[in-house]
């Protein structure tokens, strides 16, 4: 009797589920392949973006301390790369490797990662938030994107900060890209040490971006040149980053 | 005042009028809403299938929650110390297409069908939005029209122990208020309506944004109140599902208290009230 009762509710709510799921599904899958209501859902970005930055204006992100820190700090994504020129440089312990800073600026740069190393440094603890829900606590130093970008001399044009990297995913490289509110933010850091040490290959070796306020795929690895530009559009497939242009991810990853 | 002490009182059999149109306008958005919402979010889950109490959460630390399948095939879901097979159904399970994949929900339950993070994040974070605003204009429109008072405001008188136990009682045995008793919810209801609009579906909408590394910098303190990124992450889950009981009970209060009649007043309005029944011998 019991038991029959069991059967009935488990069997009515799978089958519910299954049903309305079903129907729903196929629904929603349908839906979502029609550009102009993808397009709807996408709009929501720029809500999220204008709302953050009315609200949250140059806050800066959450540090933490030492004791804080994740024991075992995750790499994702691209763990090794292969680029000829990368491995190279990575057997040479980078020492003649340089960074480039070019696009829209008075004086294009190309900075070896000794300087890069002397320049006045940031350190920060803080949390790295991957898309896909984990979080990792760390320590990261590296000089302040703003002091690059002023040493180059931004030009009036320049809307946008692109980080050029040596990864790739099958032909494509990774790339990403931020406005200049974060690009000015205090903490936008070009990282080349992580926990006290300097970045391994799987962390982005030789500098990787940190932009606190935003997602972990915002983080460029392996970041060779940082090139200023008036739009995206002309960059690569033009929606701002490897992520946004391959799977439709969010250019606005804060939220 | 005296033209209504005239009228007589709504007798069962009538027809009256039950729910205002702003109730039953947020009622149908937010049950397309909420399911979206669901659905996308088990996607999003899908993505890193491990939930965490914390800051931080990742591969190598300790989770209270994993859905997952061994490497032998075999779905489980793993809550602290407690191991149920899910094969089948949660962990791996076969799509449409008789493809088997190692997946924590499967694609029946999640939005889109096939798996991508992306999407189900366009459609979370686009929802999101309808969630919060539609909450918000309902809230303030329902302190505005009477709503909150007259109809969710629980007395002094109801919130005694013996009056709540009387309501659980009828309502196990399957009593149902009739004539114009039925008019009014009864503190059960009261309490479950409340709960869903003051309490978990604002904590749906705090702990996602308790998740955003954009609001933690400028309101930490939303992060921090649940302890931390991973806890609030581990709370959304919790309370999504703690809605999804609610929607089951609900669903199953309106099948026995006559679907057709509930359904039509959340259309309509219009609601017949129950007769009222020959006392039995």
């Amino acid at each position: 009797m019991t038991q029959r009762k069991i059967l009935t509710r488990r069997g009515l709510i799978h089958g519910a589920a299954l049903g309305t799921g079903g129907l729903l599904l196929s629904g929603c899958d349908k839906l979502y392949s029609q550009p102009g209501f993808r397009a709807t859902l996408e709009s929501a970005e720029q809500w999220h973006q204008a709302t953050q930055r009315w609200l949250g204006g140059g806050a800066l992100a959450r540090e933490y301390a030492p004791s804080d820190m994740s024991p075992v700090f995750r790499a994702n994504g691209n763990r090794s790369v292969a680029d000829p020129s990368y491995r190279q440089h990575f057997d040479q312990a980078f020492e003649r490797w340089v960074l480039t800073v070019d696009g829209l600026v008075r004086q294009p740069l190309a900075l070896p990662l000794s300087m890069l190393r002397t320049m006045p440094q940031r350190t920060q603890i803080t949390r790295h938030d991957c898309v896909e829900g984990w979080s990792a606590i760390g320590k990261w130093e590296g000089p302040q994107l703003k002091h690059v970008l002023d040493m180059a001399g931004l030009g009036e044009k320049a809307r946008y900060i692109v980080f050029h990297c040596a990864d790739s995913f099958g032909a494509a490289r990774y790339y990403e890209s931020i406005d200049l509110a974060d690009a000015y933010h205090p903490q936008t850091i070009l990282a080349w040490r992580l926990n006290d040490r300097p970045l391994d290959e799987a962390h982005g070796a030789p500098i990787r971006a940190r932009i606190e306020r935003q997602l972990g795929y915002k983080h460029a690895k392996y970041v060779m040149r940082i090139e200023a530009v008036e739009s995206l559009d002309g960059v690569y497939g033009g929606k701002g980053g490897f992520w946004e242009d391959s799977s439709g991810y969010a250019w606005y990853a804060g939220i | 005042m005296k033209a209504q002490s005239v009228v007589p009182p709504p007798r069962g059999g009538d027809l009256v009028k039950r729910h205002r149109l702003s109730t039953r306008i947020w009622h149908w958005i937010n049950a397309v809403t909420l399911v979206v919402l669901l659905m996308s979010g088990l996607m999003i889950f899908n993505a890193h299938p491990h939930l965490y109490w914390g800051q931080y959460g990742a591969n190598f630390d300790a989770s209270w929650l994993d859905i997952g399948a061994t490497r032998s095939g075999e779905g489980f879901v793993r809550i602290g110390p407690l191991r149920f097979g899910t094969t089948g159904v949660l962990g791996i399970w076969t799509d449409p297409e008789g493809v088997t994949r190692a997946r924590a929900f499967p694609w029946w339950a999640t939005i889109p069908s096939g798996y991508s993070l992306a999407d189900a994040r366009i459609w979370h974070l686009a929802f999101a939005w309808v969630l919060a605003l539609g909450l918000l204009a309902y809230m303030l429109w329902s302190l505005i029209n009477g709503h909150l008072r007259r109809d969710i405001h629980i007395h002094r008188r109801e919130w005694k122990p013996a009056h709540i136990w009387h309501d659980v009682k009828q309502h196990a045995r399957l009593r149902f208020p009739t004539g114009e008793a039925a008019l009014k919810y009864n503190v059960l209801q009261k309490l479950s309506y409340a709960g869903v609009m003051f309490v978990l579906i604002p904590l749906m909408i705090v702990t996602g944004l308790a998740m955003s590394p954009g609001t933690d910098a400028w309101a930490p303190i939303v992060t921090e109140a649940f302890g931390g990124r991973q806890s609030a992450r581990s709370v959304h889950f919790i309370c999504a599902w703690l809605l999804v009981a609610f929607f089951i009970v609900h669903i199953v209060m309106v099948v026995l208290a006559g679907p057709i009649n509930e359904v039509r007043s959340m259309i309509t309005g219009r609601y017949r009230l129950p007769r009222e029944k020959a006392e039995d011998a």
